[in-house]
């Protein structure tokens, strides 16, 4: 099985661990995975603020990166979601329409491909806030949102449970946003920052130690919270925890 | 604070202890339990004893886009505000959960709404002829309204035709559409809203800013305030049952004298030519039923086939909006009583052109259920009024443009898409898909700032060209000025006002993959 590994941007440039960890735990499972060298960026920053014009050079960069895989898989829903439901600003083209059915997010990937059942290298004995990305819980369906009526599952929270000794704490608000929204953050920061601040104090309340995610953009953005206000809460990707990162 | 601090004794987490009462307040029922009432906080809100300045809403200069970023910014320097509304409004969120979750088909019954809705929108022309038809067979005068000036005049008209100078109304989101008050009183009618929200805005001068909600927005020191500006009420008895009876008295003279009663429509049925209005205060049977001129405006969009289908949203619209089973009172007005006339004014006002627009056509199976807003992260901290239009909150972003594509161009923007929009809604509408729909026309129609759009246009010649990257990100002190600048240091350094930066790692993935990796490939 030959993957094609997808860094995004901002854990290429803000948290290189990321990626490492993300290689690292694919590579345990014995898989081929390439890191093709020319790849940027997904174009969702340009697609969300509605410039799909300006968007369509990096796509079909994307494309011409990540075509010819048996699957891409990438450590952010968000990305992932852009490529698989927006990545439309250049022609459909069979290769077009390959690459974005073939392309994963890491959770989904270990949980519904590989169906992974264990992974014995991992231990986090910390209480731990999950952060589902929005992107990650509503568009490519990690989990079953509080509001919809259906039997409750999480695949992230599934993959963390196998974690020996994590502790999953409880939020008064599981599925708010963070208030990151990509561009939102900088557009319209005074809202995006209190959503921001609202999340991480209920993160805090809940007894919190470490905050896990599968979007290390909203980790970013929380963690700039956090450290304005003064908690003392620490901020990881899925990834790094279940490729078994010690505190 | 202690996590126990901010812990009410139900045990229920908060994240603003501040407007939550430290005692067990609140009204209790026979079995000890709290009382779970329609339009009420499960638990009350405490008021805040700090007098803070009601912030109003966005700055409207003709048809320049609204700064609704601006407004937001405002609401959220006063705290005790933000925080109340906040707390309030996801209270009826988490409402609206338990109340979901207690009807095992309620993702089907959300599946049928929109089904009949679509049906209803798809054959709107036979089903507006049916009711028309029904209506008149009932002896109802059936009057169309092209736009928001056709229904004002329309009902001017009729109000002329009977000499009524006061006319009493029940909230209704379509004369807002309309401008109606406004017209009517530059015309000599006297307007008295009926409903508690609405007129505490009528009395303020201020537009609703939640379409269930009218005045959500304000504390009940805002409102003791603003009734004993026009009132005459006491100024430093904010109690809510003082407030609520002292409305009532003096509405209730209005309502027994007025010369002709109005009220807005949730449901219009084409087989009975009946109009149904949902309401918990029961003003709207009063406006309709006491004044011997009744009127009844009616967006097109409200109608449904039949009396059958009706209970499928009776069932999902009340859940949405509060998390109760049902509306106080669920009234159905069909025919003028003995001695009485009986108007229905059917208003299009942009709807026909709106079920023309591909992407955007299903906003119109709205059901006015304000569930989009509540459960709205960013329309909890900016508050409604921060729109700056009729329809706040998620639905007034994918509706909004469609009246005016300048004004509301920025609209579209409010929103993280983060996608609750779209789950809580009743009748299914994409909601949040509809947001990022939006934004692409509105960037290709050039109605986005040139900073923006040029912001953009670099990040994308950036990204799409590997070199031009890597060298904008090769060093780590320059990734932080280049990748992505739109995002993380653009002109202004939004980001840094409020949130620490990321701090820069040695080196890039790339730099530590060519590093470590690059050199065994070669050895393979």
């Amino acid at each position: 099985m030959r993957i094609g590994l997808f860094v995004p941007c901002y854990v290429d440039a803000f948290e290189p661990e990321v990626g490492i960890a993300t290689l690292e735990l694919l590579e345990r499972f014995g898989l081929d995975v390439e890191y093709p060298f020319d790849q940027t960026c997904c174009g969702q920053p340009m697609a969300n603020t509605g410039c799909h014009a300006e968007a369509a050079a990096t796509e079909a960069l994307f494309v011409r990166n990540f075509s010819g895989f048996d699957y891409v898989v990438a450590p952010s829903g968000s990305c992932v979601h852009q490529v698989r439901e927006h990545l439309t600003a250049i022609p459909q083209t069979d290769e077009v329409l390959a690459v974005r059915s073939k392309t994963f997010e890491l959770v989904e990937f270990l949980h519904d491909v590989l169906k992974i059942e264990e992974f014995p290298w991992a231990a986090f004995p910390h209480k731990v806030a999950y952060h589902g990305n929005c992107n990650a819980l509503r568009g490519i369906h990690h989990a079953r949102p509080s509001e919809i009526v259906a039997p409750f599952f999480s695949k992230p929270l599934d993959l963390l449970a196998k974690v020996k000794g994590i502790e999953i704490v409880d939020l008064a608000r599981p599925d708010e946003c963070c208030g990151f929204g990509g561009t939102f953050s900088v557009f319209e920061p005074a809202v995006s920052a209190k959503m921001g601040y609202d999340k991480v104090a209920d993160q805090n309340r809940a007894g919190a130690e470490y905050v896990v995610s599968s979007d290390s953009s909203c980790l970013m953005h929380q963690k700039g919270c956090a450290g304005r206000l003064g908690l003392p809460l620490k901020y990881l990707h899925i990834a790094q925890v279940l490729n078994g990162a010690a505190a | 604070m202690s996590a126990e601090d901010v812990r009410p004794t139900d045990g229920e987490p908060t994240i603003h202890p501040e407007v939550r009462p430290p005692s067990d307040e609140g009204e209790r029922g026979q079995d000890g339990r709290r009382l779970q009432h329609a339009e009420a906080a499960s638990r009350p809100i405490a008021a805040p004893k700090v007098r803070e300045k009601q912030p109003r809403g966005a700055k409207i200069r003709g048809d320049r886009p609204i700064d609704q970023a601006e407004a937001a910014e405002r609401f959220l320097a006063a705290p005790l505000h933000q925080a109340a509304h906040d707390e309030r409004l996801w209270d009826l969120r988490k409402k609206r959960d338990t109340a979901a979750h207690g009807i095992p088909e309620w993702e089907e019954l959300r599946e049928i709404a929109s089904s009949i809705k679509a049906h209803t929108l798809s054959n709107l022309d036979r089903y507006l002829e049916q009711f028309e038809a029904a209506a008149k067979a009932n002896g109802v005068h059936v009057h169309w309204a092209a736009d928001g000036a056709d229904h004002n005049r329309i009902v001017l008209g009729i109000l002329r035709d009977h000499g009524a100078k006061t006319l009493v109304k029940s909230k209704s989101m379509l004369t807002e559409e309309c401008g109606f008050r406004h017209h009517m009183a530059a015309n000599g009618i006297e307007i008295i809203e009926t409903d508690l929200g609405e007129r505490i805005q009528q009395l303020d001068n201020e537009e609703p800013s939640h379409i269930v909600a009218p005045a959500v927005h304000k504390t009940r020191m805002d409102v003791a305030e603003v009734f004993a500006r026009t009132l005459g009420t006491d100024p430093e008895n904010d109690d809510a049952h003082y407030l609520a009876e002292s409305q009532r008295e003096t509405t209730r003279p209005y309502i027994l004298n007025a010369d002709a009663g109005m009220t807005g429509c949730n449901f219009a049925i084409a087989e009975t030519g009946t109009v149904v209005t949902c309401t918990n205060e029961g003003n709207a049977d009063l406006s309709g039923n006491v004044p011997k001129l009744q009127i009844h405006s009616i967006g097109i969009e409200k109608l449904i086939p039949r009396i059958e289908h009706l209970g499928v949203f009776i069932r999902l619209l009340s859940r949405s909006a509060l998390g109760s089973p049902i509306t106080q009172y669920t009234s159905h007005f069909r025919g003028p009583r003995a001695g009485t006339e009986m108007h229905m004014v059917l208003v299009d006002n942009g709807r026909s052109a709106r079920l023309g627009m591909e992407e955007f056509w299903t906003s119109l199976k709205c059901i006015r259920c304000g569930a989009c807003m509540n459960t709205c992260p960013v329309y909890r901290r900016s508050g409604g009024l921060s729109y700056g239009a009729t329809y706040s909150g998620p639905i007034g972003l994918i509706i909004d443009p469609t009246f005016n594509k300048r004004k509301y161009s920025t609209l579209p923007f409010s929103s993280t898409m983060n996608g609750s929009c779209t789950n809580v809604c009743p009748v299914k509408i994409n909601i949040h898909e509809q947001i990022f729909a939006w934004r692409k026309v509105l960037a290709e129609e050039h109605q986005i700032p040139l900073l923006k759009q040029g912001m953009m246009k670099a990040a994308g010649a950036v990204l799409s060209r590997p070199a031009a990257y890597r060298a904008a990100i090769g060093t780590a002190d320059s990734a932080l000025k280049v990748l992505p600048r739109f995002a993380v240091y653009n002109p202004l350094n939004t980001w840094g006002k409020k949130r620490e930066m990321p701090e820069t790692p040695k080196q890039s993935f790339h730099a530590w993959y060519k590093q470590n990796r690059m050199g065994k490939e070669a050895g393979k």
